[in-house]
C-alpha cells in the first residue's frame, strides 16, 4: 500500500504505537539497562571479524589450555584457540538464531492470533486448539525432536525454535484482538468497506504490538538458551564453528584443568539472557496496568 | 468437585490423542527414509526393506497412524532398535532418577521461592523486594548447565563434598539423596526464581484487595492477614506456575542429566538421538506426552481443591 492511500488514522496508529513504546521505556528504567547491555553485546558480536584478537578457528597446539593472560584474555581451549575470540564469534550464531527464530515466530504467531481473534468461530477454534497442543510440549523437548528429525543445521535450528514459540505469540496476540474488534472504529472501517486484511493488519495490529514486543524480548532470552542447550547436546551448528553451547560442552571435558572455558562462555550466555530478561521484564511492568502505579 | 473432576478427566483423552498426533506428524515428516537414516547410506537394499517391514513403514499412512495411536494408548512402545529391549522397560528403569530430580527441584523451588516471594510482596519496593526481584530475574536467566557447572566447580571440585558424576544406587536412600543434592540444586534454583516471582506478583494483588483492608481494620494480626487472608488467595497462580514450569523442568532435566552423567529420560533421549534409535525416540516422545497431559490434569485438579470458586465455572 502506498503512503498516499493511507488514511491519517492509519499513519497515526503506528506512530502512536511507537511513541507509546518510548513512553513505556521511560516508565521503567530497568528496561533501558537491559536494552543497553543487549546492544553492547550485539555490537561486539557484529564487530567480531574486526575486533576479535585472534582467528576463532586457528589452532595452536603449543598454546593449548592456557589460562587467561595478556595474549589470550580469557585463555585458550584444548586446540589452543582463543576463547575470547570464539565467544565473540559464537555470539553471532547465538544472536542470529535467536533473533531470526523469534522474528519468524512473532510474525507467524502474531498473524495467527490476530486472525483467530478477529474471525472468531470455527477458525478461532481450530487455530487455538492447534496452538494449545503445540504449547503442551516443553520447548527444549520439542526443539530436540524437530532438530533430530530434520537434521542439525542453522536453518533447522531456527525452524525448531520458532515452532515451539509460535503458539505463545498466537495466544498473546489473540486476546487484545478480541477486545478491540467490537470497538466503534473497527465497525466504522467495516462500514467503509475495508478488507479484513486491512482492518486486521493496519487497524488492529497497533493494539497488539506492545504485548507482542514484550513477549519477543523475553522469548529471545529463552531462544538464546535453547540454542545453547541444543549445541551443548550436539544438535546445533556443527564444530569447528564456534557456538556458545558447543564451547561449554568442550570446556566441560576439561573442567579440572581449564575451567575458564566453561566459566567465561557460560557467563556470556548468562549476560545476554539476563539483559533480554531485564528488557522484557521492565517493558512488561510498564505496560501492565496493574503494576503501572508502582 | 466430583463433576469438575469428571469433566476434566473427560477432556484428557482428546488432548492426549492430539498431542500424539503431533508426534506422529513430526516423526513422519522427516525428509528421507527413516530406514536409511537409521542404517546409514551404505546399507544394502535388502536390509533397508527388512527394516521398513519391521517398522511398519510399508503400510498406508493412515494405517500407520492407527497402529501408532492404539499402541501408544495401550502402552506398547515397541523395542529399542539398539538394545532390542522393550522401550517401556528401559524407560521405567531410569524413570525414578528423573522423577527424583524433578520432584526435588519443585520441593526446593517451593520451600525457598514462596517465602522469598511473600517477603518481597510484604516489604514491597523496599530493599528486600529489590534484592528479591533482581535476584530472581538473574536466577531465571541462568542457563541450567551453567548453574550445574558452577556448582560442580564449587562443591565437587574445590570442596570435594559431592560427586561430580551422579549415579545413585536406587536401593540405598542415603546414596540416592547424596547423589541428588547438586543436580537438584542446579534445577531447583531456577524453580526458586520462578516461584518467587509468581508468589510476589500474586501476593501483591491479594494484599491490595478490599478484604485485606477489612481484616486490618478489625485488627487481625499481621501474620494472620498475610498467611490466611493473603496467601490463601494468592495460591492459585503459584500452583499454575509450578504446573506450567514442570515442562520447563523436564526439558532442563535433560541438560542436568547430561552434565552430571546421571541416568534418566534425558540421557536416554540423547543416546537415542546419537544412535538413531527411532523406536526409542518415538517411545520417549509418547512418554513425555503422557507426562505433560498428566501434569496439566493434576494442575487443574489442584485448582479445584485449593479454590472453591473453580468448580462453578
Amino acid at each position: 500500500m502506498s503512503v498516499a492511500s493511507q488514511t491519517p488514522q492509519e499513519r497515526s496508529g503506528l506512530w502512536h504505537a511507537l511513541t507509546e513504546l518510548y513512553h513505556v521505556f521511560n516508565t521503567n528504567k530497568t528496561s533501558w539497562v537491559g536494552l543497553i547491555i543487549f546492544l553492547i553485546i550485539a555490537v561486539l558480536a557484529l564487530l567480531a571479524p574486526w575486533i576479535a584478537p585472534h582467528d576463532p578457528l586457528e589452532q595452536n597446539i603449543v598454546d593449548a589450555l592456557q589460562p587467561p593472560s595478556d595474549t589470550y584474555w580469557l585463555g585458550t581451549d584444548s586446540f589452543g584457540r582463543d576463547v575470547w575470540s570464539r565467544i565473540l564469534w559464537g555470539g553471532r550464531i547465538s544472536l542470529f538464531v535467536s533473533v531470526m527464530s523469534i522474528g519468524i515466530a512473532m510474525v507467524v504467531g502474531g498473524a495467527l492470533g490476530i486472525v483467530a481473534g478477529y474471525k472468531g468461530g470455527r477458525i478461532d477454534q481450530v487455530i487455538m486448539r492447534c496452538m494449545d497442543v503445540l504449547l503442551s510440549f516443553p520447548t527444549l523437548v520439542m526443539g530436540l525432536l524437530v532438530v533430530a528429525v530434520l537434521g542439525a543445521n542453522l536453518t533447522n535450528l531456527i525452524i525448531a525454535i520458532a515452532l515451539t514459540v509460535i503458539p505463545k505469540f498466537a495466544r498473546i496476540a489473540r486476546a487484545p484482538t478480541v477486545a478491540v474488534k467490537e470497538q466503534d472504529y473497527i465497525e466504522a472501517c467495516r462500514a467503509l468497506g475495508y478488507s479484513d486484511a486491512r482492518i486486521m493488519f493496519v487497524h488492529i495490529l497497533p493494539n497488539v504490538v506492545g504485548e507482542v514486543l514484550v513477549l519477543a524480548s523475553l522469548w529471545t532470552a529463552t531462544a538464546v538458551r535453547i540454542e545453547a542447550y541444543l549445541s551443548f547436546i550436539g544438535l546445533g551448528v556443527k564444530p569447528p564453528t564456534p557456538t556458545w553451547g558447543g564451547m561449554i560442552r568442550q570446556g566441560f571435558e576439561y573442567i579440572l584443568d581449564a575451567p575458564w572455558m566453561c566459566i567465561y562462555t557460560g557467563l556470556a550466555v548468562l549476560i545476554l539472557v539476563f539483559s533480554l530478561n531485564l528488557l522484557g521484564d521492565g517493558l512488561r511492568d510498564a505496560i501492565d496496568p496493574k503494576l503501572r502505579n508502582e | 468437585m466430583l463433576r469438575y473432576t469428571l469433566k476434566r478427566l473427560g477432556s484428557t483423552l482428546p488432548t492426549l490423542i492430539a498431542v500424539l498426533t503431533v508426534i506422529f506428524v513430526i516423526i513422519r515428516i522427516a525428509p528421507g527414509d527413516p530406514a536409511i537414516a537409521i542404517l546409514g547410506d551404505n546399507a544394502s537394499q535388502q536390509a533397508i526393506d527388512a527394516l521398513r517391514e519391521r517398522l511398519g513403514l510399508n503400510e498406508p499412512l493412515l494405517e500407520q497412524y492407527w497402529y501408532f495411536l492404539s499402541d501408544a494408548l495401550t502402552g506398547n512402545l515397541g523395542n529399542s532398535l539398539v538394545s532390542g529391549r522393550s522401550v517401556l522397560h528401559e524407560v521405567l528403569e531410569v524413570l525414578p532418577h528423573t522423577l527424583d530430580l524433578t520432584v526435588a527441584a519443585i520441593v526446593i523451588g517451593v520451600i525457598l521461592g514462596i517465602p522469598v516471594g511473600i517477603l518481597a510482596a510484604v516489604y514491597r519496593n523496599g530493599p528486600v523486594d529489590y534484592v528479591a526481584r533482581i535476584g530472581s530475574l538473574l536466577g531465571l536467566s541462568f542457563p541450567s548447565f551453567y548453574t550445574a557447572i558452577l556448582l560442580i566447580l564449587a562443591f565437587a571440585i574445590h570442596f570435594p563434598w559431592f560427586p561430580v558424576i551422579s549415579n545413585a544406587n536406587l536401593s540405598d536412600p542415603g546414596d540416592r539423596l547424596y547423589n541428588l543434592v547438586l543436580p537438584a540444586l542446579s534445577l531447583g534454583l531456577i524453580m526458586v526464581a520462578y516461584v518467587a516471582r509468581t508468589t510476589r506478583a500474586s501476593m501483591i494483588e491479594a494484599l491490595g484487595a478490599d478484604y485485606i483492608r477489612t481484616a486490618r481494620a478489625k485488627g487481625a494480626p499481621a501474620f494472620v492477614i498475610v498467611a490466611r487472608h493473603g496467601f490463601r488467595n494468592a495460591i492459585i497462580p503459584i500452583i499454575t506456575i509450578i504446573g506450567l514450569y514442570l515442562g520447563l523442568l523436564i526439558g532442563n532435566s535433560v541438560i542436568i542429566e547430561i552434565v552430571f552423567n546421571r541416568p534418566g529420560l534425558g540421557k536416554l533421549i540423547v543416546g537415542a538421538l546419537e544412535q538413531r534409535d527411532y523406536t526409542m525416540l518415538q517411545g520417549l516422545m509418547v512418554i513425555y506426552a503422557f507426562f505433560i497431559v498428566l501434569t496439566n490434569l493434576v494442575t487443574d485438579l489442584a485448582y479445584g481443591m485449593s479454590d472453591p470458586r473453580v468448580k462453578y465455572q
